[in-house]
């Protein structure tokens, strides 16, 4: 087991030195000049000579590259263009805003997707398949900014139950943290649901038509065992690894998401790091997101094995 | 009876506690604000936040008129070549320090030698700054120059606590010290900027709330959103298009005040190898388009008549604007005419380049219809904002649909844009009698005398038409009912002070 893990550390390394120069590049090749929106509306040709020079940008671009690199291994990931943080203040302050919403909107898509899989598979055939496949497609097809407004709408501003926008650590007051983050966190776990529904319902149906199924049920237990404990345990690996390569998905409908209800997480940092061409940051904003990808999927495929000892060896 | 007395002594002290509860004022702005430090600061936004936060030599009311904030009287010698101001006594920054003729000095030194500094060509005319006294000081400029005045009503004219600025350098924007009626708390990147009520601050009577949050959130929709759940106070630019939904639905006022800058079409004129084309070589086709678009019309359809229709770098509402020269009317036959007269009877087309924003957008394909019917074919190429200034300030454009968020002095508006080698003069223009006018207006303190300066240019730029000026935006600043003594200023700035929040 710790070798398959070290073994997987290594492959990591690589993939993350090319994305970092995957990036690196295409920033560079992004058209528009960074210091000329810095330099302010009167665009002082002095100011913006200085500004080019402190942030090395007459530098060749490899040189600028290993220039990060050397910083960035040093545990310096540069300051914000725009306001001046720095950028791994940054990254530590949106983190915990982006991994909250995360796992809440994973909370959602289990609890609706899971339940609802099984249930479809186990009525496979029934009104209750087939209602449960179309509202897995429409939290598919309903594209989020849309749901994001409309819950807006109808909770914030008619109904006034739930705050509209905004974020509150949830260190400060976990009440308030969790209600501000309900409407975000169900936007992006709806899609989510709908995914995991599906995968959750072809695998319940393969492993439901299996013989060890039937030998359960032949030994006369309670269907409600057969379901959960024989087949639905055996179905799960799939899941898992599904749960897993969602990750990256829930963090680019965060991005959408994050914008809509003005969350101030990694997706919003990203998005306006990008616009702004805030090199430091998108940089600093890649390395982390890529590293924390090989991290969730390394710990799938460990779960995996724990989950199926035919793979323990 | 005693008991029942104490009960209800308790009750009304009770009341009297809840009455007077902390008063916080939230503030949704339409984006957040860059670095906290008035030198280095370039946002809109962030302008907003030092309203509050950092107290100016001098302000203006809503008339544009400069009146006293942290220096109580100023005169200019007679050639306008020296600024002497009294400061106003007792002041201190927010970290202590006092405030007098000494900071004032080392603020303009920041401001002028930080390489990072925004504020070098806004106070470029300041050759040295003489302390007279304690409260006395003077501005030596470099050549006449009135407009310096109206630059210390906005970021050049912000005082920062020196010790602080020498202290913190750079970094000063991560906590900001000034003298304003309130002082930095706290920022987390594009969630929240607070601050608090300063005790000592020397209007503390005008100041009726505890603290101030600014809370960035960029979609019209869900900012608005906020203000009607009642998470919100006032917000920042209320979109054109709800005007109307938020009047009659009741609750929110809307504060209006047309804004000091304008937004326009461009025309490379002599900008590079660019500038060589029909549209930069003949003023005729340029007037000709001018003639074609309806500026109310724009202002109807994009902006459900919220704006202001312009044709000048100042708006129609500004004392500056020459009424001699009024928003034309739609023309298409004229605007025929002048095409034909320039050699193109068939027509002709143009390249516009746009910021790839749903307003800019609109805004220009409405330019686009009204164009065609005069037979002028508009090609709209969006960009994103960044690479379009890029290619604007490069010469690399034909005409490009951008604006200016305007200065409080006229001279902010023009000088810059069409005086031979201007900073932003990015069409290239180049007219020696506009030259010789405009740097003349710069030199004249008697208002009437300088509008006449500004009028003769006017009249030489309608006709050359560097710039096709459209519309002027209004700011419409939307507040809870629980909000009064709000009033809405052309610069777009919320003062606070005198406001106030009744608990509803």
């Amino acid at each position: 087991m710790l070798s398959f893990i070290l073994r997987r550390l290594l492959i990591a390394i690589p993939t993350i030195i090319l994305i970092s120069i995957f990036v690196f590049a295409l920033q560079k090749f992004l058209p528009g000049d960074p210091i000329l929106a810095m330099a302010g509306e009167e665009r002082d040709p002095e100011t913006i000579a200085f500004l080019r020079e402190k942030y090395r940008l007459n530098d060749p671009i490899p040189l600028q590259y290993l220039t990060w690199v050397g910083n960035a291994l040093a545990g310096d990931l540069g300051i914000s263009l725009r306001t001046n943080q720095p950028v791994l203040e940054l990254i530590g302050e949106k983190l915990p805003v982006t991994i909250q919403l995360a796992t809440m909107a994973m909370i959602f898509a289990m609890v609706i997707g899971i339940p609802a899989g099984i249930l479809s598979a186990v009525r496979k055939g029934t009104v209750i398949d087939y209602a449960a496949n179309v509202i897995a497609l429409s939290g598919l097809s309903i594209p989020n900014f849309w749901l994001g407004i409309m819950l807006i709408l109808l909770l914030s501003v008619k109904l006034q139950l739930l705050p509209a926008s905004g974020y509150v650590p949830f260190a400060d007051d976990p009440l308030r943290s969790i209600q501000v983050m309900v409407m975000p966190a169900f936007v992006l776990g709806t899609a989510l649901a709908a995914t995991l529904m599906r995968h959750t319902r072809s695998a319940m149906l393969s492993v439901l038509t299996s013989d060890y199924v039937r030998t359960a049920r032949a030994k006369g237990l309670s269907e409600r065992r057969v379901i959960l404990k024989h087949a639905f345990r055996n179905a799960l690996t799939p899941i898992v690894t599904l749960s897993a390569l969602l990750f990256g998905e829930l963090i680019a409908g965060a991005v959408l998401t994050e914008q809509i209800f003005t969350v101030p997480g990694f997706g919003k940092l990203i998005v306006d790091a990008v616009f702004n061409r805030d090199y430091a940051v998108v940089q600093g904003i890649v390395l982390v997101t890529a590293v924390g990808f090989i991290v969730m999927n390394l710990l799938a495929d460990a779960a995996y094995v724990l989950l199926n000892p035919r793979l323990r060896s | 009876m005693t008991l029942f007395r104490l009960t209800l002594g308790a009750a009304l002290l009770g009341a009297t506690a809840l009455g007077a509860q902390a008063q916080d004022l939230r503030i949704g702005l339409a984006s957040d604000a860059d670095v906290l430090d008035p030198d280095q600061s370039r946002t809109f936004v962030g302008r907003i936040v030092y309203t509050a936060l950092c107290d100016k030599l001098v302000d203006i009311t809503p008339e544009l008129e400069i009146v006293p904030q942290l220096a109580t009287e100023w005169s200019f010698n007679d050639d306008n070549t020296a600024l002497t101001m009294t400061l106003r006594e007792g002041v201190t920054f927010h970290d202590g320090t006092a405030f007098n003729a000494e900071a004032v000095a080392r603020n303009i030194e920041r401001s002028q030698t930080l390489e990072e500094s925004r504020r070098k060509s806004e106070l470029s005319s300041i050759d040295s700054v003489e302390v007279l006294g304690d409260y006395e000081i003077r501005f030596n400029l470099t050549q006449p120059d009135v407009t310096v005045l109206a630059q210390l009503a906005d970021r050049a004219g912000m005082m920062i606590s020196p010790d602080a600025a020498d202290e913190a350098g750079t970094d000063f924007g991560l906590n900001p010290v000034c003298s304003g009626p309130f002082k930095f708390e706290e920022r987390v990147a594009q969630d929240r900027i607070t601050l608090s009520a300063f005790a000592d601050y020397w209007n503390a009577d005008e100041i009726h709330l505890d603290s101030v949050t600014y809370l960035p959130i960029p979609d019209t929709t869900v900012r608005l959103a906020n203000l009607q759940s009642g998470d919100l106070d006032i917000i920042d630019r209320l979109g054109a298009t709800d005007l109307e939904q938020v009047r009659s639905a009741g609750g929110i006022t809307v504060e209006e005040a047309v804004s000091l800058g304008y937004q326009g079409i461009t025309f490379n004129i002599d900008n590079g190898d660019r500038g060589d084309n029909p549209w930069g070589n003949d003023a005729r086709l340029r007037r000709a388009l001018g003639l074609a678009v309806g500026r109310d019309i724009i202002n109807q359809v994009v902006f459900n008549g919220a704006f202001r229709a312009g044709n000048q770098p100042f708006p129609p509402s500004s004392p500056w604007y020459d009424a001699e020269i009024p928003v034309p009317e739609r023309d298409v036959e004229a605007a025929r005419a002048l095409l034909e007269e320039a050699g193109y009877p068939d027509g002709i087309s143009l390249e516009v380049q746009v910021p790839n924003r749903p307003e800019n957008m609109q805004l220009m394909q409405v330019v686009q219809s009204m164009a065609s019917e005069a037979g002028i074919d508009v090609q709209i190429t969006s960009k994103e904002f960044a690479t379009m200034l890029q290619d604007q300030s490069a010469g690399d454009f034909t005409a490009s649909q951008v604006g200016w968020s305007g200065r409080i002095d006229p001279d902010g508006n023009i000088h810059g844009f069409v005086t031979t080698g201007g900073g932003l003069n990015d069409a290239g223009y180049s007219s020696d009698e506009v030259d010789r006018l405009l740097n003349e207006a710069r030199t004249v303190s008697d208002d009437a005398e300088r509008k006449a300066l500004y009028d003769q240019a006017q009249a030489i730029l309608n006709e050359d038409m560097p710039i096709l000026y459209l519309y002027h935006q209004t700011w419409l600043t939307a507040l809870d009912d629980a909000i009064e003594g709000f009033v809405a200023y052309p610069d777009g700035m919320m003062r606070l002070e005198g406001v106030t929040k009744t608990e509803g």
